[in-house]
């Protein structure tokens, strides 16, 4: 409850800073501090310093899980801050306002990964989204950035009217929008919850950009200004990843074998869509794009097994995940040419900078020691204790080695290759973020513990 | 009037939205083709309130009010969607003349 009402408060000081504070440097540090102050606040609720007791009548409910993935959405969002705060002057004049709609999109976030009730979801759901839209289509004389806005907004306002539909049959069948009373289901669930059901599912699979849904992805976030795509490619969607796995366990998790092979599917259709199309690619961006959908398919595995390890192993995987996503797209932004060949001879003239990118894509990539392996290691343990579909987790290893290819080219170009890429200007703090991320990923890869025992204790 | 009708009613009206979403190039056209998506759920949810009112008034008095305030969240942030949605349509035609959603190929190249 902490972090709900202080985002939200957030939110309304960035604007406010925006009218009252003139240098941009000051709107920079109060975002920074306020996302501190966020991530030190959760912290203590999870340690049980509640400073605001309202009675939700059990609508929000912040339990363990809740609070440990709102921690690691909070420590990225502060550590993207660190990087990239100062790329996003260059999108728009408006710059205290796009930090405003970060925290009303973290406001979302903790909604999404604490709902008990299916009219919060939604609205966590569109307090999310409505934000992201205006983010897209921030640079504003640039043709893509407004294509990208205008096809995210139409296909994301689609996708919430067949979620609304959804919640609207099963409330016709149970009488109530909590998820604890609409997983009382027998073993012969009327047609309203089925097709309820099938209709939330879509519209979650669309919103994490699972396979027959996921065709909006790579267009949106190679329209979108590249600062803002690394936001919504990692935290967001691992923030919407969160509230899928909740739903589908709170409100239908008597009907796993109803759904189960569905969601198989939907799964290999994802990694295969993801890992393939990202091997042609010639950007590097766009490339990200495609891997994002490929990672996506790894987190569905969790949503199919549904067990402990698949809730452990989906907080491990959003912070690996997120944490080397973030660090990529932030060396990315420094590049003036963002196809593979911009890559040639970076590690001669920037060898901090490569170092880190290599480890960040060997985490992606799933190679051990790095916290990547292990997320990838929680997810085919949690899809083999279902028991079942073998040959899913066999898929899921082989598309994870196709996934190679892609992530060692940009290797590949910055250490093998001769060149000269032009960088723009990379300060101290930048640079020792970057190695903070990169720690981070290692020491997660070797003791993941340090995060999983958050969970418990 | 027994539900079916206005499961009926409803459901019509969802797939005119879809139909439209999914075949007009108009970007207006397919904005009003949501709207009318997300009315029919505001239908829907106030007729299945209605019944379940009706069918547990006797032990609870406040049955089935819940799907009634969902309605207003559902307006609530549909205007908030329109503002937002408008608006970006708005930054389009500023650059290209058009509303045309046949533009949107560009990026796939």
């Amino acid at each position: 409850m902490n972090a709900l009402l202080l985002s939200a408060v957030l939110g309304v000081v960035m604007m406010f800073s925006g009218i009252w504070l003139k240098s941009k440097s000051a709107i920079r540090n109060v975002a920074i501090v306020g996302m501190a102050l966020l991530l030190v606040v959760n912290i203590l609720e999870m340690s049980g310093m509640i400073f605001f007791r309202i009675d939700t009548k059990g609508m929000i409910v912040f339990d363990r899980f809740a609070l440990l993935f709102d921690s690691i959405a909070f420590l990225s969002t502060l550590l993207y801050l660190f990087l990239s705060a100062q790329d996003i002057e260059k999108v728009g004049i408006n710059y205290a306002d796009y930090f405003a709609l970060i925290f009303f999109i973290l406001c979302g976030i903790t909604l999404t990964s604490s709902f008990k009730s299916l009219l919060i979801l939604f609205l966590g759901v569109e307090i999310i989204s409505i934000p992201l839209y205006i983010l897209t289509g921030s640079d504003k004389r640039n043709l893509k950035s407004n294509e990208a806005s205008l096809k995210y907004f139409l296909l994301g306002s689609f996708s919430t009217g067949l979620m609304l539909m959804g919640i609207a049959l099963i409330y016709g069948d149970k009488g109530s929008f909590d998820t604890n009373s609409i997983n009382l289901i027998t073993e012969t669930p009327s047609a309203l919850i089925v097709a309820g059901m099938l209709l939330l599912l879509f519209s979650m699979a669309f919103k994490v950009s699972a396979a027959p849904f996921h065709f909006w992805a790579p267009d949106v976030y190679d329209g979108a200004p590249t600062v803002f795509t690394s936001f919504m490619a990692t935290i967001v969607k691992a923030a919407v990843f969160i509230a899928f796995i909740r739903l589908f366990e709170e409100a239908f998790g008597n009907l796993q074998n109803k759904w189960q092979l569905l969601m198989a599917i939907i799964t290999v259709a994802t990694l295969f869509i993801g890992n393939i199309t990202a091997v042609f690619q010639q950007s590097v961006k766009r490339m990200l794009a495609y891997s994002s959908i490929a990672q996506a398919g790894f987190m569905m595995l969790s949503v199919y097994a549904m067990n402990a390890e698949a809730k452990e192993g989906l907080l491990l995987y959003s912070a690996a995940y997120s944490f080397a996503t973030i660090g990529i797209f932030a060396v990315l932004i420094k590049m003036k040419d963002y196809t593979f060949d911009g890559f040639n001879g970076f590690a001669k003239h920037q060898p901090l900078l490569a170092a880190t990118t290599t480890i960040f894509l060997l985490s992606l990539a799933g190679i051990p020691l790095t916290a990547g392996f292990l997320a990838k290691f929680y997810m085919l343990k949690a899809a083999l204790g279902t028991g079942k579909y073998l040959w899913l987790v066999i898929f899921a290893v082989i598309m994870a080695a196709v996934s190679v290819y892609y992530y060692f080219r940009v290797i590949q170009a910055m250490y093998f290759k001769e060149g000269d890429p032009p960088v723009l200007q990379i300060t101290p703090v930048f640079k020792w973020t970057l190695v903070i991320l990169a720690a981070l990923v290692i020491l997660l890869g070797i003791f993941p513990n340090l995060l999983l025992t958050w969970y418990y204790f | 009037m027994p539900i079916n009708y206005y499961i009926f009613l409803s459901l019509a009206l969802f797939c005119i939205g879809i139909v439209g979403v999914l075949t007009r190039r108009n970007a207006i056209i397919i904005f009003m083709c949501i709207e009318i998506m997300l009315n029919a759920v505001n239908l829907l949810l106030v007729a299945f309130s209605k019944m379940h009112h009706l069918k547990n008034a006797a032990i609870n008095a406040t049955a089935g009010t819940d799907g009634q305030i969902f309605v207003f969240f559902i307006m609530v942030v549909a205007a908030a969607e329109v503002s937002v949605g408008l608006a970006i349509i708005v930054m389009m035609y500023r650059n290209i003349h058009s509303v045309d959603v046949n533009f949107l190929n560009r990026l796939k190249h």
